[in-house]
């Protein structure tokens, strides 16, 4: 359903203020039908493609598109990877199959960790983090962290921190080239896992779907030429609320809709509200949807308990990430425009003779 | 202060702006809110501000009304070098 199709009588509170969370809440049944549709035109249609790759994390997300794949294909047109590295956490791999299971999709194991090891990933960001926090090891657990959008520090600036073999921890600010530095190597990550993706996506004449939802994609929570990349991206325009609504709905299994989202990618846990989001994904989707809509920060604040100047702060926070995202999601500009590439139009027509 | 203005404003017009000065830049333009500064800018601001005048940033002293305009961070790293308040 999205932002644009809430209807008028859903959403009006008894005294007739708008009740904000309840314009998130969709049709779980019409909207999967909705999106199984447009996968399948998308897929087949559009891209003439027999089915659909998609890595398989364990969290709630791809586990939601690999069940809307299969309301849209069937399961044999689909295709779940599961790709750990050393630093993964067990659990995803489990849950993974897990989800391959109760949709009935074939998995292929592509551990990436020799990729990685062989593109100095692992290697580049412990050399960075030994410049800021000398004592670090090959081996010891980190992760990036920065301050929580209703912290007091506002100026959030991100920091490593690092748990050494003994279980010390520590945590140092990062300077600018060093976050720069883990983060570049933290990212090849998520492009090898992309280029699996696509090999196998080649092998099999399918498209690769991608898995971000709407605070990902519209926030840019995602790596360019990584898990930015994809032909489909089915839940792109949900919030991440509806995201639970709807996993529930079709069946994700509950280990998975009830853990919080974690990025996955450091060796030491992290949610991704530490790691880039800042608030609890519920209030960011209230946020954002209010914002969207044009709903004045008053009314978000009673909604959900934050301070009218919070919510000013949320808002700031958005503005500026949006910036980013706009320009991660640019296309490659070009001198002139490409007249020949016209999207949505045959390329097997005649081009157009010229009048001189 | 002015000094201090200046060599700030030299710093975020050659690294923000890409050495293209923006008349819009004024001591209270929000520099975060306005697009000038990401988070990794105002890492690499904290950084230059504590390699040039040699001081420290507390993580506590992060705050808009320290770093979110150029005139904020002057009446900042003022106060910091002098230890007196200029208002």
């Amino acid at each position: 359903m999205g932002d644009g199709k809430i209807s008028s009588g859903v959403g009006r509170a008894a005294t007739d203020q708008p009740n904000l969370w309840a314009q998130l809440e969709i049709d779980p049944e019409a909207e999967a039908k909705r999106i199984a549709s447009t996968i399948q035109q998308h897929v087949h249609g559009v891209l003439r493609r027999r089915g659909v790759v998609l890595g398989l994390s364990g969290g709630v997300d791809s586990s939601l598109v690999a069940a809307l794949a299969v309301q849209a294909l069937g399961p044999n047109r689909v295709l779940g990877l599961l790709m750990p590295e050393r630093e993964s956490s067990a659990c995803s791999l489990r849950l993974g199959r897990t989800v391959a299971e109760r949709f009935g999709i074939e998995v292929v194991l592509e551990d990436v960790t020799k990729t990685l090891e062989a593109a100095g990933c692992y290697e580049r960001r412990d050399t960075a983090i030994a410049r800021v926090l000398p004592g670090f090891r090959p081996g010891d657990k980190c992760k990036l962290v920065r301050p929580g959008l209703l912290e007091p520090a506002d100026a959030r600036l991100f920091a490593i921190v690092v748990e050494g073999q003994d279980g010390a921890s520590k945590r140092a600010r990062l300077p600018p080239a060093e976050y720069r530095a883990v983060v570049a190597s933290t990212c090849l990550k998520q492009r090898v896992r992309k280029m699996m993706e696509y090999h196998h996506a080649d092998r099999l004449d399918y498209a690769v779907a991608g898995t971000p939802n709407r605070l990902e994609y519209a926030l840019g929570f995602f790596v360019k030429g990584g898990d930015g990349l994809a032909d489909v991206k089915p839940i792109a325009h949900l919030y991440k609320s509806q995201v639970y609504q709807l996993a529930e709905h079709l069946g994700v299994p509950c280990e998975i809709t009830s853990k919080p989202p974690t990025t996955d990618t450091y060796p030491l846990e992290s949610s991704q509200e530490e790691f880039y989001f800042g608030l609890p994904h519920r209030l960011l989707d209230l946020c954002l949807h209010a914002r969207n809509h044009g709903i004045c920060a008053d009314l978000v604040a009673e909604h959900t308990g934050l301070s009218t100047e919070q919510v000013h702060t949320v808002q700031g926070d958005l503005r500026g990430k949006l910036r980013v995202a706009e320009r991660l999601h640019r296309p490659p500009m070009v001198v002139d425009p490409i007249a020949e590439i016209v999207f949505g139009t045959s390329f097997d027509s005649e081009p157009s003779k010229e009048v001189r | 202060m002015h000094e201090i203005r200046e060599t700030l404003r030299a710093f975020v017009v050659e690294n923000f702006l890409f050495g293209q000065p923006d008349p819009s830049m004024t001591d209270d333009a929000p520099l975060v809110e306005n697009g000038t500064l990401n988070s990794t800018g105002v890492l690499e601001l904290v950084a230059f501000i504590e390699e040039e005048f040699g001081i420290e940033v507390d993580d506590t002293e992060l705050l808009q009304e320290n770093f979110g305009t150029i005139g904020a961070m002057t009446r900042f790293v003022s106060r910091k070098t002098t230890g007196v308040s200029h208002g």
